[in-house]
């Protein structure tokens, strides 16, 4: 998506600085401004799903109900896994802002794999629900818990996807500084995906065993 | 015309390749990335199901002319209101307000195309793929026909069962993918793209609700991709999100579905008011009355809209609390409403004004919008709500704003603009009769709704008997509605003929006040030879007309001598960077229309295949890199 081309401020016409083209009159790059417009929008799409979670939450009568089945130190161990992947995701952006390739890629690896780590958690989690007798069509409780989870894990899976193709493509040749931009920008989706685990940890998990369960 | 140097060599092509800048004919528009064409798919695509959708309230109107008729099954009848809704919501007035973003918005801010130029041709396949996925379903089994808002649970599998609904939900998803890409673009070009020395403020008002739409858009757009996933969750994989049985609550999906619906409206009218608001001043000779007004206060309806979207379901028993809050927002937003009108008025007020066809549909907007407003007031109010709730005096209603408002503004600006979109002046003698006839025809169709609701009669019925009192009142509806479809040829008819056969309109025509009027009709490929300077608002009218700047126009603080000498010189650019097409944006729009059928059929290799054609072609699209050429533009200015 980098053929923007007009520049407002196209004073010269250096050839070959296609990333000049995409700086705008705001002094940022357009993707930049895309990625920030789109997690709004995405905010409405989490708030949505999140907000049917929370208008049905203790209104689904067929067990098993959250407090039965949640383990929340096996959750809050993956939280942390997410949370650590977004430190990677960090020095990862310093790595090739400072043109250090070998680092990126050691970086990039890790907040993938960190990634990957969540992704098995929640696979686990799913499978041990599902044993217990809740998955989709068992209950409310039960289609809007995975249907909250399960997008949420979609955007994570298709972050690691993300980065696991800038790590490949950063053996292809003229990968340095110059693509600090593209991994900022999937720093900032990185990042975001983490903040809404956060919110669903916290609204889903933590809210349950304050205030979910009748006898807690 | 132009000189052509030095292709960009690229070090990834890809399976399909970017063609050369010299391809023409079909292979030019499957893969085109201009603005302009891109734009005039879009308006040529609205047109077509603009007649899907007329013929659709044709047959709705020809089966209720009389009482008892069996013009249609009741089931048809259904399906004919249901389509002729979504049709005209998101196949006609969405994509032709998306036209005039993609060909006007760009030149209005001085700009050679939207930031993102293959994603603009993604967004626009991707409508058309939904398009034909929706429309499809005639053919496949039956269209849906559970109503455009297609509440649960009469949309969940037990009740509808067949795959109408299916692809009712899957075509949304894609037009709101389609919608979201759009609107992204829009807002990155408006906010990063503006030629130098146009501040926010000195933005035509077009461009301004044109930015107010897509945030709009891409804030409301998510809450029904979310509706429709747990629907379509529901009706595929067995989830209870709508089921009562277990617990669900069909009332969700009303809160969800207007969430995002009441910003919808606003999605449809704002870009109308934004053409009316560049029509007004330029046919009164005059700056828009109060234009930071006028900003302020399109923003302000943005914004109250996503406030208001219970008003729709006064009926539903939110209680009184609820209700009198949402009764109390509704009103409000009357008030940026009314300011506008008063602003556009004030436009007219003491103009050298000349009656053209753009002008008249804008007159026809300001009082047939009021009228639509005025009978939403009407029902912004619970108890008067649960009098009209579901009866034709609704139905009445929302043609009002839709038709009389937004059709009207989009037609006006079709007429507005036509000369710079083809070279050549529409909306002679012609054009005053087509407005004549469906100004009439449009009265005559929709005003006595207004008294068949208040009679009780009820939306969405397929027929109704003898001796209600609404026999002749819906006669006069049918032949208002022939009336209007006369209309229509007429308008379409000039359109045709204007386009082979009007007088070649030059660059401005209309003594125009904002950029678009800067550059050749049609613009060249790189829309403006030279980048334009901005030193005021209407900059290009206190050029054309410094004497009159200091009389009647308003001073931007601090910019008058500083760059008024400046503003005739353009500073110098070498040549200009374009891009070539690309086949995948088209391909990845194609990958996915193939897996929503493979997912409503569930044929899972067809399924699962078409998504990874359409990641596939993502990822070649990412890595074709930006190839394009350099291109050196003649003084001209056809």
């Amino acid at each position: 998506m980098s053929d923007a081309l007009a520049v407002p401020h196209g004073h010269g016409h250096g050839h070959g600085h296609e990333h000049d083209h995409e700086v705008g009159c705001t002094g940022l790059h357009h993707r930049k401004i895309m990625m920030w417009a789109f997690l709004g929008s995405d905010c409405m799409f989490f708030g949505s799903l999140i907000a049917t979670y929370v208008a049905y939450v203790g209104k689904s009568p067929i067990p098993p109900v959250p407090y039965d089945v949640f383990d929340l130190n096996v959750t809050s161990i993956s939280t942390f896994v997410l949370l650590m992947s977004s430190l990677m995701m960090v020095l990862c952006l310093s790595a090739i802002q400072r043109n250090d390739i070998k680092w990126f890629r050691v970086w990039c690896a890790m907040t993938a794999f960190f990634g990957l780590i969540f992704l098995g958690f929640q696979y686990y989690e799913f499978s041990h629900f599902v044993s217990r007798g809740l998955t989709l069509k068992s209950s409310l409780f039960g289609s809007t818990f995975f249907v909250l989870t399960g997008t949420h894990g979609t955007h994570v899976a298709i972050g690691v996807l993300w980065l696991l193709s800038m790590l490949f493509f950063s053996y292809r040749t003229g990968f340095g500084r110059e693509r600090a931009l593209d991994v900022e920008i999937a720093g900032l989706y990185w990042h975001f995906v983490d903040i809404v685990w956060i919110v669903i940890f916290t609204v889903v998990y933590i809210v349950e065993f304050v205030v979910g369960h009748p006898g807690g | 015309m132009t000189v052509k140097a030095e292709p960009i060599p690229q070090n990834f092509a890809g399976w399909m390749p970017r063609p050369s800048e010299t391809v023409k004919g079909v292979v030019d528009w499957l893969t085109t990335v201009d603005h302009k064409k891109i734009g005039i798919l879009y308006g040529l695509s609205a047109v077509l199901f603009f007649f899907v959708g007329g013929l659709e309230a044709l047959l709705i109107r020809t089966q209720l002319a009389v009482p008892d008729a069996k013009v249609v099954s009741a089931d048809f009848f259904n399906q004919l209101f249901t389509m002729h809704g979504t049709t005209m919501i998101f196949l006609v007035v969405m994509p032709a307000s998306v036209a005039f973003f993609n060909f006007i918005m760009v030149l209005q801010i001085g700009a050679r195309d939207v930031a993102f130029p293959r994603l603009n041709a993604f967004s626009f396949w991707m409508f058309l793929a939904g398009a034909i996925l929706l429309n499809s379903s005639w053919f496949l089994g039956g269209a849906t026909n559970a109503g455009w808002f297609g509440y649960a649970n009469i949309t969940e599998k037990q009740f509808t069962p067949g795959h109408g609904v299916d692809f009712w939900l899957l075509s949304l998803q894609i037009l709101g993918i389609a919608s979201l890409a759009g609107a992204l673009n829009f807002i990155v070009t408006i906010i990063n793209m503006r030629a130098p020395g146009m501040t926010m403020m000195r933005m035509p008002v077009f461009t301004w609700m044109t930015l107010v739409t897509s945030f709009l858009l891409i804030l409301a757009f998510p809450v029904i991709t979310i509706a429709l996933v747990e629907l379509m969750f529901d009706r595929t994989f067995g989830t209870n999100f709508f089921q009562s049985a277990k617990g669900g609550l069909p009332i969700l999906w009303q809160h969800l579905f207007w969430v995002f619906g009441h910003p919808e409206v606003y999605i449809l009218i704002l870009p109308a008011m934004g053409i009316v608001s560049e029509i007004l001043p330029t046919f009164s000779r005059k700056p828009l009355f109060g234009f930071p007004v006028v900003v302020f206060s399109g923003a302000a309806i943005g914004f109250l809209g996503f406030t208001v979207w219970s008003h729709h379901m006064f009926t539903t028993g939110l209680g009184a609390i609820a209700n009198t809050a949402f009764a109390l927002t509704t009103m409000a937003i009357a008030v940026p409403t009314g300011v506008k009108i008063f602003n556009w008025v004030g436009t007219l007020w003491g103009g050298q004004i000349r009656f053209t066809v753009p002008l008249l549909y804008a007159i026809g907007f300001i009082s047939m919008f009021m009228i639509g407003g005025f009978s939403g007031l009407t029902h912004a109010s619970p108890p008067g709500d649960a009098q009209q709730q579901d009866t034709y005096y609704i139905v009445a209603h929302f043609h009002y704003v839709l038709i009389g408002g937004s059709l009207m503004g989009l037609i006006g600006g079709l007429y507005y603009w036509f000369p710079k979109m083809t070279g050549r002046m529409a909306g002679d003698k012609m054009g005053v009769l087509g407005f004549w006839l469906l100004f009439i025809g449009f009265n005559v169709t929709f005003f006595p709704m207004h008294w068949l609701g208040l009679n009780g009669m009820p939306r969405r019925v397929y027929t109704y008997g003898a001796g209600f009192g609404w026999e002749s009142l819906n006669l006069m509806c049918t032949v208002g509605a022939y009336l209007m479809l006369m209309a229509f040829l007429v308008i379409i008819h000039d359109f045709v003929w204007a386009y082979r056969h009007g007088k070649t309109s030059g660059p401005d025509p209309w003594d125009g006040r904002t950029l678009e009027w800067d550059c050749a009709s049609p613009p060249a490929v790189y829309n403006f030879g030279k980048t334009p300077l901005v030193t005021e608002r209407d900059d290009l009218w206190i050029r054309k007309h410094p004497q009159l700047a200091h009389k009647h126009e308003h001073h931007d603080s601090g910019s008058e001598g500083e760059h008024h000498a400046e503003a005739h010189g353009h500073h110098d650019e070498g040549p200009i960077h374009m891009p070539h097409g690309s086949w995948y944006p088209l391909l990845c729009a194609l990958g996915f229309l193939i897996g929503a059928y493979g997912f409503i059929y569930w044929v899972l290799p067809v399924a699962i295949g078409g998504l990874l054609f359409g990641v596939l072609n993502i990822f070649c699209w990412a890595l074709e890199g930006p190839g394009g050429y350099y291109i050196t533009p003649t003084e001209e200015k056809a």
